[in-house]
């Protein structure tokens, strides 16, 4: 054997065994006790999320933990690909992503974010409740600490109809409620509105939806006012086309609306029947280089105080009962936010959950029948 | 004195020889300097582009991630009703086993649930509880066991579509880019059922939108391009910089500033109803469909044609024209016979200019397009970052690129690519 190859096979083995004792290390997931000087890397959605976030989370993180710098890149509406793509290239620059639950999921089951261990890395509620009761089912999965649960609902312009809209199935009603309406593009939501407005009870709706002829029965109630469908992919559209009075109604998350309402004070009333609720919340990348600061921030912003406190700037409602009773005025319009969530008794009545499991199996197949539908 | 003197170049040998070692360093020389630029479209647009593409063949996860099942699968045949054996079910498990540990279970999964939906949970729940699965199946049968977790197994379709997708290249992403299925029970390969074709149609209709775009840019841009080319110099700068005003605006405020004016409680119906040409009932539609891509594309395409009809017209001499006319040609007759085929190099610069950046467009259909002007591109975005069938969003722009090349070939043979000029 030359010395060359020796060499060469010791390299290989030490390699080899750091490679192997890294990979086997069992890390322990707790948040640090104290912050390390870092540049964390968040991203999130821009406009008036990222605000709120701003305020509620980053500003008092910094102000308390000077050595931390928080850089915001607003990406996280293809958060997905974009964390594939770094994965694949073997260099992961963000350190938190702000994403939805199912891009969550997506992200968790392709192995691109970490697992966290809620009880060990979230901070417990004020009367010592552990975190993972706290935050209850809406931990939909391993790698998701959720924020704020929103929802995608109706507003309509309350001077150009007759009488004011109660029922999501007043949408699919020409004859009382004549004009444009705005509906995203893409068949998530709209199906189970146009079920649900055919006569399909609520347990049912996915049932029907499992096979080919209920989502033609769907696109059927849904031909109905095709003609008077305006299609969006932004959610600032609704709003935009509701201000011009170019749709009567229109969907959109119920935040978009919030500030539309109460904020341009624009004539537009929420329609909060059926709203499909939905969760926005943290994933860490895998691969991050700042693990430990990530976990110390995290541990500070989604505690109890932290979630109610974003609820000053945005109507979403907080993801940890804990903070629900702490949600108090806006901080610009001094007005009571509490009436403004989604999650508000009076507003969720009738209320859908979004499905992961089903759109996770069934998306791609049904996004077919409703392009091809929508191109016809 | 003469006797001292040397040729450099003694005969015709040595001087085709001497010629070819400078010719050969002048090469060098010019291949130096475009050699960063070389370098730069190899490693920033060639090699990324071929990556991409090779996506859309390439079937590395399934064939790595289930060696045991595959090769289990070799004996079964696929148009048969009956489920594979219990070696089959052997050959999962355990594939599932190791897949779950590498976290690849539901990414498997994930690909499978684009040929067959249902697989993604079926994968993710039998992945999580496949450690538990095992020891019960070894004392009775994994395919029972297997079954009994959950029926899906049980669907002769499932492995149909994983022995379809057995082999490490395979055609199904272009069959699905052309709105094909093959069928493994019959081998055969078959357009799907209508209510599930969606690109064709679109590929159909990208062609057909570039092509009026195009139209429209020449029949708005022709006009211009001549004025501009006839005025003095001083006032057809101006022109000019007014042509090139929209290069300096952002496309986003552009093609948004289009809504502004086009929707139905925009500027220009307002304008119409308030003139009385059309009722208040009866506002035009001219945004969120056809219509609107044309009409805001064109404007962003226009100066595309613009440039290269001006520089081609400011080269013909004014004097064929006069010619023409002193020889006792009618005006009309002197520019369709005289000036007009000299511009007809400009017209396919610019045609293909526009042609080629419309088909590949994007955020304008998005915003205006509404359903029935949005393009091919949209959906291929929609594939990279929404459903992250990658491989499928390669397949329908490979197709695409063919498109291109054909059209690009067929211009060639009709109109002749040595005719285009740039000025």
């Amino acid at each position: 054997m030359s010395r060359n190859t020796i060499i060469a096979l010791v390299v290989v083995a030490i390699v080899a065994i750091v490679g192997v004792n890294y990979l086997t290390k069992d890390k322990e997931m707790m948040a640090p006790k104290e912050a390390k000087e870092a540049n964390l890397v968040i991203v999130s959605w821009g406009g008036a999320y990222s605000d709120s976030q701003q305020n509620a989370y980053h500003k008092p993180y910094m102000e308390k933990y000077p050595q931390v710098k928080i850089i915001n890149d607003d990406s996280s509406n293809e958060a997905v690909p974009k964390m594939r793509a770094m994965s694949e290239a073997g260099n992961v620059t963000w350190d938190l992503v702000d994403v939805v639950a199912a891009d969550a999921i997506r992200a968790c089951d392709d192995g691109l974010a970490v697992e966290v261990d809620v009880n060990s890395v979230l901070a417990k509620a004020p009367d010592g409740t552990k975190a993972s009761k706290d935050f209850g089912d809406l931990l939909v999965s391993p790698c998701f600490i959720p924020q704020i649960v929103y929802s995608t609902t109706f507003g309509y312009r309350t001077d150009l109809v007759s009488e004011p809209m109660t029922s999501v199935c007043d949408v699919f009603d020409l004859q009382k409620f004549p004009g444009k309406r705005s509906l995203e593009k893409r068949p998530i939501n709209n199906l189970e509105w146009a079920l649900l407005c055919d006569g399909v009870d609520e347990d049912d709706i996915y049932d029907v939806l499992g096979d080919k002829e209920g989502v033609a029965r769907a696109l059927a109630k849904l031909d109905t006012i095709k003609s008077e469908i305006i299609w969006w992919s932004k959610g600032a559209e609704t709003p935009q086309r509701l201000a011009d009075g170019e749709v009567v109604v229109g969907s959109t998350y119920n935040g978009r609306l919030f500030s539309l309402i109460e904020e341009k004070k624009q004539p537009v009333a929420m329609l909060w029947d059926w709203q499909v609720f939905d969760l926005d919340g943290w994933i860490i990348p895998k691969g991050g280089k700042n693990e430990e600061a990530v976990l110390h921030y995290l541990n500070f912003a989604t505690d109890t105080q932290r979630l109610a406190d974003q609820a000053k700037y945005i109507s979403y409602g907080p993801a940890r009962k804990s903070s629900a009773p702490l949600v108090g005025k806006h901080a610009t319009l001094g007005i009571d936010m509490a009436p403004h969530m989604p999650t508000d008794p009076r507003n969720a009545k009738n209320v859908l959950l979004f499905n992961f499991e089903f759109w996770a199996d069934k998306r791609d197949e049904i996004d077919e029948q409703f392009q091809s539908w929508l191109a016809k | 004195m003469a006797t001292d003197f040397t040729p450099l170049v003694a005969n015709g040998a040595q001087l085709k020889a001497a010629l070819r070692k400078n010719k050969a360093k002048q090469k060098r020389k010019a291949f130096l300097l475009v050699a960063p630029l070389l370098a730069f479209i190899l490693v920033g647009f060639c090699l990324p582009i071929l990556d991409m593409l090779s996506r859309s063949a390439e079937n590395q996860l399934i064939v790595k991630n289930l060696p045991r099942t595959i090769s289990a699968l070799g004996e079964w045949q696929a148009s048969s009703d009956n489920l594979p054996g219990e070696k089959a079910f052997i050959a999962i498990a355990e594939d599932l086993q190791i897949a779950q540990k590498l976290s690849r279970a539901t990414q498997l999964g994930q690909r499978i649930n684009y040929e067959l939906s249902g697989t993604a949970s079926l994968f993710r729940k039998s992945g999580r509880k496949i450690e538990n699965l095992i020891p019960l199946a070894k004392e009775s049968s994994y395919k029972e066991t297997l079954l009994n977790f959950d029926q899906k197994w049980g669907e002769v379709e499932l492995w149909r579509v994983i022995k379809r997708l057995s082999k490490p290249i395979i055609p199904d992403y272009y069959l699905a880019a052309l709105d094909l299925k093959r069928d493994m029970q019959s081998n055969s390969i078959d357009l799907l059922p209508s209510d599930e074709r969606i690109y064709l149609g679109l590929f159909a209709r990208t062609i057909l939108i570039s092509l009026s775009i195009t139209l429209m840019t020449l029949l708005l841009g022709f006009p211009i391009a001549l004025l501009i080319a006839r005025l003095p110099a001083r006032q057809g700068n101006l022109l000019l910089v007014l042509v090139l005003l929209p290069f300096w605006t952002s496309l986003l405020v552009r093609t948004t500033s289009w809504i502004v004016l086009l929707q139905q409680q925009g500027v220009v119906n307002d304008i119409l109803v308030a003139v009385g040409l059309i009722g208040d009932d009866a506002r035009l539609r001219m945004i969120y469909n056809t219509t609107g891509t044309v009409i805001a594309m064109t404007h962003i395409l226009l100066p595309f044609m613009v440039l290269p009809l001006y520089s081609v017209m400011k080269t013909i001499s004014p004097s064929y024209l006069r010619a023409a006319i002193s020889l006792g040609a009618h005006p009309i007759s002197a520019f369709w016979k005289v000036y007009f085929p000299n511009t007809i190099p400009g017209i396919g610069a610019g045609a293909i200019m526009v042609f080629v950046l419309a088909i590949g467009y994007y955020i304008t259909p998005e915003l205006v397009g509404g359903r029935t002007g949005v393009f091919i591109s949209n959906r291929i975005a929609y594939h990279i970052s929404s459903s992250l069938n990658w491989g499928l969003a390669a397949a329908l722009g490979a197709a695409l690129l063919v498109l291109v090349v054909t059209i690009y070939w067929l211009y060639d043979k009709i109109v002749g690519i040595d005719n285009i000029k740039l000025g």
